[in-house]
Formats: structure tokens, sequence, C-alpha cells
């Protein structure tokens, strides 16, 4: 099928088939999915602009699925994801100027991919230590005096240092029954920022976890709150990338027309699911992206 | 409880058929009416495209997880 905006031939059950299954990840996970829908957009011979671009606009999509199925279920603190869209897109912003400092330099390609390897391979390791932990000692989920869902962590030690932080202003999150500093919320959602513009997508990868461990936000509101935070962040990039001409909305559409199945599925999935759990089977999604970073480095060849 | 299991997954394959059909008149309703609009106002204005994909983007997951909740809801109806 022809797409006329971008001029690319695409099968839009191909289309349909790849948006469902990054919304069953994106729903399960919270994740936007564009380690997967980047390479598999570049596969059938779109152009890198036209991937990143068109890859966001299908994120808006799909997280608008996913959120309201999260919100169903208890899942979305919407006061933290407001705070947390304005360190991401400040964070976002510094990425892509750090990026631009590099491609000056010379060497922008060679310092992302060895970046981006080891964020990645530090989070599943980390995740993977911390989460057979937390499921070993079978110790069971903290109640919330809010009646706020809660989850055990390995980490909760340092959580709760962290959380003890009286760093004013005090924001209080009853939805997730955390109160921390505007702050520490602020330089989480700005590093996730940060690497989203850094390394590209919507570092889900990234802010799911630190949202559970620096936050100390139980696993399944870190999940929607994140795709909650993600509808912002990639309304924001789906603007900025349509008016550099880098955005096929037809395709965006129809790859939706999947994920919007697709992330109802993961978002139900979810209620099955205890949080260590759910941490223990994220630890695949940057792998995968390392395994992308490697073999781009390896073969020179951008997937 | 493996009963109920079943149910609903023959329910959900079922949802998934129907819907199926229905996404494959959407791809030929979209690319025919949108197509040729879309393509002038990407190339002309920049902005009003912009703001366009995400109202479109947003406006289509609404109304399928409202097609999609609606079929669930009726083929359950049905098997139950």
């Amino acid at each position: 099928m022809f797409f006329p905006i971008s001029g690319a031939h695409i099968s839009p059950i191909y289309l349909a088939v790849i948006g469902f299954l990054i919304g069953i990840l994106g729903g399960f996970f919270g994740v936007g999915g564009s380690f997967i829908a980047g390479p598999a957009l570049r596969i059938v011979g779109l152009d890198w602009n036209f991937a990143v671009g068109t890859d966001l606009a299908h994120i808006v999509g799909k997280s608008v699925v996913a959120v309201r199925q999260h919100r169903a279920f208890g899942n979305v603190d919407l006061k933290l994801g407001l705070v947390m869209a304005v360190g991401t897109i400040g964070g976002a912003e510094v990425g892509a100027q750090l990026i631009q400092m590099l491609k000056r330099a010379g060497n922008v390609n060679l310092v992302v991919s060895i970046v981006s390897i080891v964020v990645y391979l530090s989070i599943s390791t980390f995740m993977i230590w911390e989460s057979r932990k937390s499921l070993a000692a079978k110790i069971p989920a903290p109640v919330s005096k809010g009646g706020a869902k809660q989850d055990h962590s390995a980490f909760r030690p340092v959580t709760r240092a962290i959380q003890r932080l009286k760093l004013a202003p005090m924001v209080k999150l009853p939805a997730s029954g955390v109160t921390i500093s505007l702050w520490v919320i602020l330089a989480v959602a700005f590093v996730g920022g940060l690497f989203s513009g850094f390394l590209g997508g919507g570092a889900g990868y990234i802010r799911m976890p630190s949202m559970v461990y620096v936050l100390g936000i139980p696993t399944h509101l870190a999940v929607g709150t994140d795709l909650f935070e993600i509808i912002i962040s990639a309304s924001y990039g789906t603007f900025t990338h349509a008016v550099k001409g880098n955005v096929d909305i037809l395709i965006a559409l129809v790859m939706h027309t999947g994920a919007a199945i697709g992330a109802q599925i993961g978002a139900i999935a979810t209620q099955y699911f205890a949080g260590p759990k759910i941490r223990l089977l994220f630890v695949p999604l940057p792998l995968i992206g390392a395994a992308i970073v490697i073999y781009t480095l390896m073969t020179g060849h951008k997937l | 409880m493996k009963k109920e299991a079943f149910k609903t997954l023959r329910a959900f394959l079922v949802e998934l058929v129907i819907y199926a059909v229905l996404v494959v008149g959407y791809f030929f309703l979209v690319l025919h009416f949108l197509g040729e609009g879309l393509q002038r106002i990407a190339q002309d204005h920049r902005y009003t495209y912009a703001g366009l994909a995400i109202l479109l983007m947003i406006g289509q997951a609404v109304l399928l997880q409202y097609v999609t909740t609606f079929l669930l809801r009726l083929i359950r109806g049905r098997t139950e």
C-alpha cells in the first residue's frame, strides 16, 4: 500500500501486526517500544527521520488507549505524571543539545552507542538482581494508609532514604501513597528526558524503573503513570517532528489499529502479575535495545 | 475457573476476527479519504498538519477503544 506523505510502500497488515506487538509491550511495561518500532519501520524501507517521527505519533495513540485502561484499574497518578512531564521536556531538550555538540565534535555515533549499551546492560543487571531478590524474599507487600497499591522491593531501604530527604517543597502523592521532594521527581524526570533526547525514543526503559526504585512508586502505578507521561512527551515530540516534516500520520494511524487492541491486552495482563514479576519480565527489553545497538556498531548498518 | 478462562479466550478470539475485518475496511477508508488532503496540508501548512496529526491520533485512540470495548461486551453477552 502506498503512503503518499513519506512516499513509502508498506503492507498495512505488517504495520498493524507490529503495532499490536508493541501495544502489548507498552500496555504491560509502560514503555513506548521505539527500540522495536524504529528498526521495524526501517526494515521496510522507511527513511530514518520518518521512522522516528511516525513512531512517536503512534506512541501517542497507543499510550492514550493503555492509560485509559490503566486508569480504570486505578494505576495512574495524574499529579505525578504532570510534574514529571515538565522535567522530561527540559531533559529532552538538553539531550538534543548534547547530540548537536557531539555531532559538531564528529563522534556522535560512537559515544551514543557506548553510552546506550552501558545504560541498557546496567538496567537489566540491576533489575535481575533486585526482582529476583524480592521474589525470593516472599515478603508480603506493605499496606499504605491511603489504600494505594504497594509492592515489595529489595531496594526499599535506599528508596526510603531518598523519600526522607526534606528538600522543600514536598509533594504529596496520595494515589501512589508517597510524599517526596519535588526536586527528586524533577531530577528523575529530567534524567529520563535527557536519555530520551540523547538516545531517542521515549526512554520508558529508564523512567519506569527509576519511578519504582528512586521515587518508590508501586510498579503497577509506575507503568500507568509512565504511559500518561509518555502521552505528553510523545505529543510534544510528534508536534516538533511533524513541523520538520518527519511524520507520516497515515502510517501511524494504520500501526495504531493494531496497537489499540494490543495496549488493552497488555494493560489488563498487569492485573495478573505482582510488581517484582513485572520487573523481572521487563529485563529483556533493555537487552534487546543493547543488542540492536551492538549490531549497528559492528556492522555499521543502522536498523 | 478453566471454563471461565476458555470463555474469555474464545470471546477475545472472536473479537479479534471481527476487529480485523473492521480494521481492513478502515485502512482503505483512511487512505482513500484522508491521504491526498493530509499530504497537501503536510506540504503547505506544517503547523496545522502537526496539530492535526496529534488530534487524529488521539481521536482514533478513543474511538478504537470504544469499538473494542463494545465488541467484547457484545460477544461476551452472547456467549454467556
